[in-house]
């Protein structure tokens, strides 16, 4: 099947099995590898994407279904030079070791904002609940989504 | 140049690694593409015990885009053992390890075929056409029915399920009395069986193997965090010169211990790039990863303790089923005897006896996990200490400082023969109390448990130590280990005075680039930002003995220093030739030579380009200031802490749930407070997931039902509680730097502090214990008095 998708603002049409998942088509067609795979039963949440501006896992749609929509990943979120609000947080907070879940976690947490734009620390743990690290302990990313909210205006 | 103002050592750096993996821009090992790469997938066993009666690989070879579809047959000559570098005795059975099964499997998820195709999905539709015959073999499971008389055996061949038993006693070694005489005569005896249950290290990142087989030499991409181990074994299991392979770590998403080994599929995927010329890839699924990687813990733990009246502790004895799985990996048999000098902790026991048999079992291999060996310790004998304090009716705290080494007894030798340099149990102790609230809470469970409340609050303590900075050469060598402990260091000056950090160990999201930038920042008076830390790849880095065991800083951090001291003191010679004094009348400081006593100076920079263009150098000095470092420690670092855990745990439905955890740590001196922070926090839910969330189940055949993870309980963001993190300082005495190392004090000290939490919230029922994980469920039976 012939399939049109915009992934980080680029066009990109190409031929997929019916069977390929997003995350795949993302990291094995569009060198998308800032998307990661860290499971097979949509468990982890490292692959989390935005598809039309809300939160999926993308192992668990299928390249097919993003046809004429728009995906954003992690690697989309730096305007130029300017890293986004959380990625910014992440980094300060020190809500990173080893990074793998990191793209997942951004993602789902820049999603969560939209949703609530000043979560309290329990609002973030649940809207983080799908996201797995095995690193952290959450409590930096807990930080980090507070220090998000911050500097994107949420506190009142 | 310019020189640093505030020292690097100390401060919350924010980290160099973070760039690139918050955008995405990241190097792990699935996402290398070489040109004509190929793609290895392998079969696994689904049956835990059995002979291979025949592998039928006709219609999987016909399928499209398949090159090569192999067996354990085909490569029975070439594939050799998978590698165990730790015989712990002379007399320890192992059975050959192949990385794909001959003529037996011995766990379900063992390879029994490896396909390679074009694509990953024609390799995976060519496992499915291969049909394997298998003829049962009975299934050896259970640790205790294992060593019974008659038991079936793993391996018929060996004659026994034992592959060794290994002792310590303290009467023997001469670092002590005798156990056995001291229980015999004590006033208060407590002994219990504590099971270490099976736990999966789940990593997030599955691993990943990516070979170019190149024309002349190969290079092979893991997600390991070995490299350096990885290519000394893989070449002397496979014969190929080391000098012809190059091994990579890129970018690891973490190890835990997991990726501390040399597996099958690093074999295989080797081999067969090899065979074909070809590149090839090999990734695996989180379920292959939880059934084949290799697990941890998995000990049957008897620990007696003797005491007097009063508390104090005159014996210890502890007797040990370690679980090996089917094979010996490379240090699984060790793994239990990492433990064995822990069991004594903090406390001044004047007699110690401890036993390991370890034992075959038809499961996948176990092997390091994060804290290997220490965490067991650290939790039988914090268990018993809180179970002889109820014995006896005194405070847990209070029992503690009855027997620990006070803080003027340092340097202190343990009855398991080693020397904690510093310490104060103390200090950590009375900051954690204060923050704890511990009299507090106290008073509020006397309330609960009066009125009985149906929620009761449990308070656990755990007031641990462990042995860092693995390890002293020597001490390795006396254990029968099969390599060094040291690690190594390179520091490159370049011509512009920026600076390349070359460290034999290989992080995997501990922040190493950050903290020996911070170093040698401080070591070179350079700027932070000038210096770039290279590792992971044994091209560059050549030497190294890698990242496990609490090791990284306190002994790679010290080959860090002590290279950049050489630099200094050439730097030193240069600057005194050109300035024309003594090196003896030379002052370096925040990156400037300068002449005792005079104006005379000249900036490192200035140095730098000197030696590098040799224009005037001393008679005999070589050009250039690059050196090079190896430390190899004399003593373990022994970073100790205090942790307090309160539990509420219903009693209606045997939830437990943290109410409040607070923990100081006293690792030594802090080169990054804040990744220190990080490195507990991480490592408190890796030993609270121990004690409530996590284990591997498997079922009466030998079958892993826990293999994905929604079956395998990874702790999220909603089942763990707010952590308050202190620390206290006594500067190691074993490095110049100070540092004791902290990666895995966190899962060390917490897994006995949350169950002695949830015991304390139950002990007025009646409940003396609650086997790990402390489900709702096993709550519940201990309170109704059943099985736990
Ligand atoms: S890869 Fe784990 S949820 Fe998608
Ligand atoms: S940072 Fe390693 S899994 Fe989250």
């Amino acid at each position: 099947m012939r399939i049109t998708v915009t992934v980080d603002g680029v066009n990109y049409s190409d031929e997929v099995e019916p069977r390929t998942l997003l995350v795949h088509h993302l990291r094995d067609r569009l060198g998308k590898t800032g998307t990661v795979v860290g499971c097979d039963t949509s468990n982890c949440g490292a692959c989390t994407v935005h598809l039309d501006g809300r939160s999926v896992k993308s192992c668990s749609v299928l390249a097919v279904q993003a046809d004429g929509r728009a995906v954003t990943t992690v690697e989309g979120l730096a305007d130029g030079g300017e890293l986004h609000p959380v990625q910014q947080a992440f980094h300060e907070n020190h809500a990173l070791q080893c990074g793998f879940c990191t793209p997942g976690m951004i993602m789902q947490a820049i999603d969560l904002l939209a949703e609530d734009p000043d979560p309290d620390e329990d609002a973030v743990r649940h809207g983080l609940e799908g996201n797995l690290c095995r690193c952290t302990g959450y409590q930096n990313i807990v930080h980090a989504v507070r220090d998000a909210a911050r500097r994107l205006g949420g506190t009142r | 140049m310019t020189a640093a103002v505030e020292p690097e050592v100390g401060r919350a750096r924010r980290r160099k690694e973070d760039a690139r993996l918050i955008t995405g821009a990241t190097r792990w090992t699935d996402n290398i593409r070489l040109p004509g790469m190929l793609h290895l997938a392998v079969l696994r066993s689904p049956v835990a015990h059995a002979r291979i009666t025949s592998v039928d690989t006709t219609e999987a070879v016909r399928l499209p885009g398949v090159l090569e579809v192999l067996t354990g047959a085909d490569l029975a000559a070439e594939q050799g053992s998978l590698p165990c570098a730790w015989p712990i005795t002379e007399d320890m059975l192992a059975p050959p390890a192949p990385s794909i099964a001959v003529d037996e499997v011995n766990f379900a998820g063992e390879v029994v075929a490896a396909v390679v195709a074009r694509t990953p999905e024609e390799a995976q539709d060519a496992l499915a056409a291969i049909d394997v015959d298998y003829e049962d073999l009975p299934v050896v499971l259970d640790l205790t029915a294992a060593v019974a008389d008659g038991a079936d055996l793993v391996h018929p061949d060996l004659g026994t399920n034992k592959s060794a038993t290994w002792v310590f006693d303290s009467a023997e070694a001469g670092t002590g009395g005798d156990a056995t005489a001291a229980i015999a005569e004590a006033e208060v005896v407590v002994e219990r069986t504590f099971r270490q249950q099976r736990l999966i290290p789940a990593f997030m990142e599955p691993r990943s193997v990516v070979v170019d087989p190149g024309p002349d030499s190969a290079t092979l991409w893991s997600a390991t965090q070995v490299p350096h181990i990885l290519r000394w074994m893989l070449s002397a299991v496979l014969g190929i010169p080391e000098h012809k392979l190059r091994v990579i770590a890129p970018d690891v998403g973490g190890g835990f211990g997991g990726k501390l080994q040399v597996t099958p599929e690093e074999v295989l995927t080797l081999l067969v790039a090899r065979r074909l010329g070809k590149p090839v890839k090999w990734t695996e699924s989180r379920t292959e990863s939880m059934l084949s990687g290799h697990h941890g813990r998995d000990q049957l733990q008897r620990i007696t303790v003797a005491a007097r009246r009063d508390g104090t502790v005159t014996g210890l004895k502890v007797d040990l089923l370690a679980d090996m799985g089917a094979y010996l990996r490379l240090i699984t048999p060790g793994v239990p005897i990492l433990g064995a000098f822990m069991y004594n902790a903090i406390y001044k026991f004047p007699a110690y006896r401890f036993t390991c048999t370890n034992v075959f079992t038809n499961k996948v291999p176990t092997d390091a996990y994060r804290g290997a060996g220490r965490p067991e310790a650290t939790f039988a004998i914090e268990r018993i200490m809180d179970e002889l304090a109820a014995e006896l009716g005194v405070d847990p705290l209070e029992l503690r400082r009855r027997n620990w080494i006070r803080h003027d007894e340092f340097p202190f030798t343990t009855v398991a023969g080693l020397t904690y340099d510093t310490g104060d149990y103390e200090a950590a102790t009375a900051r954690a109390v204060e923050l704890f609230g511990y009299d507090e809470l106290r008073a509020e469970q006397a309330r609960r448990r009066a009125d009985h409340d149906t929620v009761q609050l449990g308070i656990g303590v755990s007031t641990y130590t462990e042995m860092c900075g693995l390890a002293p050469s020597r001490v390795l060598g006396a254990l029968r280990y099969g390599a060094g402990g040291w690690e190594h260091a390179a520091i490159r000056v370049l011509p512009t005075g920026k600076v390349e950090l070359i460290t034999g160990t290989s992080p995997h999201g501990q922040g190493h680039v950050t903290a020996w930038s911070q170093i040698v920042a401080d070591r070179l008076g350079v700027p932070f930002e000038d210096v770039e830390v290279l590792h992971g790849d044994t091209r560059v880095a050549h030497r190294g003995m890698d990242s496990y065991g609490s090791r990284s800083l306190a002994v790679g951090g010290t080959a860090v220093v002590l290279a950049a001291d050489k630099v200094l003191a050439k730097a030193r010679t240069v600057a005194a030739h050109l300035m024309e004094c003594s090196p003896d009348d030379v002052e370096f400081t925040a990156g400037t030579f300068a002449v005792r006593g005079t104006a005379t100076s000249m900036s490192l920079g200035e140095v730098v380009v000197a030696a590098h263009v040799a224009h005037n150098l001393p008679d005999g000095v070589e050009p250039g200031l690059d050196a090079e470092a190896t430390f190899d420690p004399d003593n373990f670092s022994y970073p100790h802490g205090t942790h307090l855990c309160a539990v509420e745990v219903d009693t209606e439905t045997g939830r437990v749930v943290i109410r409040s955890y607070v923990c100081v740590d006293d690792v030594g001196k802090v080169v990054n407070p804040m990744i220190v922070e990080g490195q507990v926090h991480g490592g408190l839910a890796q030993g609270i997931a121990q004690a409530l969330f996590e284990e591997a189940v498997h079922d009466e055949g030998g079958t892993l039902t826990t293999a994905t993870l929604a079956d395998y309980l990874l702790p999220s963001a909603v089942d763990l509680p707010w952590f308050t993190t202190d620390r206290t300082e006594t500067p190691a005495d074993t490095n110049p730097l100070g540092v004791k190392g902290v990666g895995e004090a966190g899962t060390i000290a917490s897994t006995p502090a949350v169950v002695n939490a949830v015991v304390d919230a139950l002990r007025h029922l009646g409940v003396r214990d609650v086997e790990m994980p402390c489900t709702p469920m096993r709550v519940w039976k201990a309170l109704r008095g059943g099985a736990a």
